[in-house]
């Protein structure tokens, strides 16, 4: 089932506008209760998607709508109305600041303990390093209101988890490409990928992809385990970092340019990996809890 | 392009949650003082027997060979549990991990029924002979000779950083029992000595701090009977590498400094010594989850070579990275004589470091082994 899923995923995701594709197969609001309007189905699955999305760089607020507003949504007992939706945490009129996909998506507002749907009556453009929309919204009134016991630090640590995901596929696809690279890109008369200290380079890159990946896959199985969320983005923005510094380092100056794709990658690795808490707040947050650390990483506290 | 296969994670079953209790209840009873890198430099043979009274040593070797037929994510819980407290298990550390099961997997019925259920009662402890003067990353170019003679074989060859053999039962010694020829894993044999013997001389080979873990094994015309041939004659390289993955990917290639860490915690009261325990928890966290996902995979029978590679490489990079950070926001000396716990920590961990990335294959070699698995190579 789920690799069906990542199959279907990444055939939709490889397109310009993977939006429309997405409605028709009913794949913006997996992971999203049924009995909410939401196409059902689990987190992982939810997931396999978002990491699809994040591999191809997908411009479609599909964390958002789903993962995030859905959710958000479900829990508060309201239907989750069609199209794409994004979520702000914040004083109900607003301003909001940096609303992933404001000028483009119906947003669900977190504020005083209740969530409340609302077209934005000013939008002011802005973006992350990307270019994905992150934008400042004003609320004239309410259009649903009703109380939700999701708090914002719940709704933060949802966040979190989804960039998270969202770095692994664009990790691998980092890997992917460096790989690539230097199996094809020649110097003295042999590609670069034979030399040991680029090997060593992308395995150190390999080593970073491949903890990160199974740490956010065991944090999405436990999200509501606050250790594990904050571990798995900690974990997933310093990899990001790492991953995007080799994937360049092997590249050379091409890697750098507007007409190579690598960027496409990258920006998002940076722009992500500060998204809803970088490795640094994540840290603090670990750091704060009281209790053994022992206790801490086996859950035992 | 070949590309890396997912690594699941691996999921702890529940009835680990009463194991894990039942360890730390022990423990807590248990008189030892806390040490980093415990399971090269903390042997206690009593503490080891201990163990195997509480049916934690050869947990996974089946009942009817004195073993307790647990799986290998059980194991996990157990010497995780050890590791993490720092716990002398030194003495029947790779008895336990590689030699029982691998004279399970590779043994006569007799050598099982003789070897077997003194591994489980802490009772029989094996050295490694593999590493030699002129053989280290490159372990197919080993030197040792086992020589046929009527009724078994003579074994001629030096062995060097051998962990534990001056406390050990018997060692499982890798030699070339015929020449290489065209493929060099050809030729190589696993003989099993029982120590001491008539033939073998154990020396110790001092660490920086003078501490004796390591030795020197000469092997001088020692006579192994048939008997005592593990496995196939000729067939010791895959022997030896079918190991690998439970070998470099367990987490006490995570945990050989996790006392620093707990050190920290409790002194740890300004915010930056306090998000540094954070950002080490948090990268712990996840290295965990992959030695758990690689443990999972062989419980169900896969042999996840490359992500064992990565984890270690990863693992042992975080072991260094503990003691920095520690260094960062402690103004401890490290110091082996000190009455501060933490002093004398640091003092086991700074110079234990350069082995972490050294035993077990070095990163440098694991590294090929992952860039090999990229296609790179």
């Amino acid at each position: 089932m789920s690799e069906l899923l990542e199959e279907t995923a990444h055939q939709i995701m490889a397109a310009p506008d993977p939006w429309p594709a997405l409605e028709d197969a009913g794949l913006t609001l997996v992971g999203v209760p049924e009995e909410a309007g939401g196409s059902g189905g689990t987190l992982e699955d939810a997931a396999v998607l978002l990491r699809a999305a994040g591999y191809h760089g997908a411009p479609v607020p599909l964390a958002e709508t789903g993962w995030l507003a859905g959710r958000l949504l479900a829990a508060a007992g309201l239907p989750v109305p069609s199209g794409p939706l994004t979520v702000a945490h914040g004083p109900s009129g607003g301003p909001l600041r940096r609303v992933p996909w404001g000028r483009a998506a119906r947003c669900v507002v977190l504020a005083d303990g209740s969530v409340a749907i609302l077209d934005p009556a000013q939008v002011t453009e802005g973006a992350n390093l990307a270019g994905e929309p992150r934008d400042d919204l004003v609320f004239d009134a309410a259009e649903a209101v009703a109380p939700c016991p999701v708090t914002p630090a719940e709704l933060r640590r949802w966040g979190a988890l989804a960039r998270a995901v969202q770095l692994t596929g664009a990790m691998r696809r980092a890997l992917e490409l460096a790989v690539a690279y230097a199996g094809e890109r020649e110097q003295f008369g042999r590609p670069i990928g034979r030399f040991q200290a680029v090997q060593h380079l992308l395995a150190e890159m390999a080593g970073e992809v491949v903890v990160a990946d199974v740490a956010v896959r065991a944090a999405v199985r436990t999200p509501d385990d606050p250790v594990a969320v904050a571990s798995a983005k900690a974990n997933a923005s310093r990899a990001a970092g790492e991953v995007a510094a080799i994937a360049h380092q092997v590249h050379g100056a091409i890697g750098v340019t507007a007409e190579h794709p690598l960027h496409r990658t990258t920006l998002r690795l940076w722009s992500w990996r500060e998204e809803y808490g970088d490795e640094h707040a994540w840290a603090a947050e670990l750091g704060a809890l009281d209790g053994d650390p022992w206790e801490l990483l086996t859950g035992t506290r | 392009m070949a590309t890396l296969p997912d690594l699941d994670p691996g999921t702890l079953p529940p009835e680990t949650a009463a194991l894990r209790a039942r360890v730390r209840g022990f423990l807590a009873d248990e008189p030892f003082t806390p040490r980093c890198d415990c399971w090269l430099t903390g042997a206690d043979p009593a503490f080891s027997r201990r163990l195997g009274e509480q049916g934690w040593l050869g947990m996974t070797l089946p009942a009817r060979y004195g073993g307790h037929g647990r799986s290998p994510l059980e194991r996990f819980v157990v010497i995780e549990e050890l590791l993490a407290a720092g716990a002398p298990v030194g003495a029947h550390w790779i008895s336990d991990r590689q030699v029982g099961p691998s004279i399970l997997a590779n043994g006569t019925e007799e050598q099982r029924q003789e070897f077997l259920p003194a591994i489980a009662r802490g009772e029989c402890f094996f050295a490694i002979g593999m590493s030699e003067p002129d053989s280290g990353s490159d372990l197919a170019s080993v030197r040792t000779r086992a020589e046929r003679v009527p009724g078994g074989w003579r074994l001629h060859g030096t062995k060097v950083w051998t962990s534990g053999a001056h406390l050990a039962h018997a060692i499982l010694v890798l030699a070339r029992s015929a020449s290489a020829g065209d493929d060099r894993h050809a030729g190589l044999s696993q003989f099993i000595v029982p120590l001491p013997a008539e033939g073998v001389t154990v020396r110790p080979i001092l660490a920086m701090t003078g501490g004796h873990h390591f030795n020197e094994v000469v092997f001088d015309g020692a006579f192994v009977p048939d008997a005592m041939v593990l496995g196939q004659i000729g067939d010791g390289w895959r022997q030896v590498t079918a190991e690998l993955a439970y070998e470099r990917s367990g987490p006490e290639r995570l945990l050989s400094t996790f006392l620093l860490i707990r050190l920290l915690a409790e002194r740890a009261d300004e915010a930056g010594a306090r998000n540094a325990v954070g950002g080490l928890l948090a990268r712990l966290w996840a290295l965990r989850q992959a030695s758990l996902g690689v443990a999972g995979a062989l419980a169900q029978g896969r042999t996840p070579d490359l992500p064992a590679a990565l984890v270690k490489d990863l693992g042992t990079r975080f072991e260094r990275e503990v003691v920095e950070t520690v260094r960062r926001h402690t103004a401890v000396e490290p110091d082996p004589g000190s009455a501060d716990p933490l002093a004398r920590a640091l003092a086991e961990a700074v110079a234990q470091t350069p082995g972490f990335t050294l035993r077990g294959g070095t990163n440098e070699i694991l590294r090929g082994i992952v860039a090999r698995g990229l296609g790179v190579r």
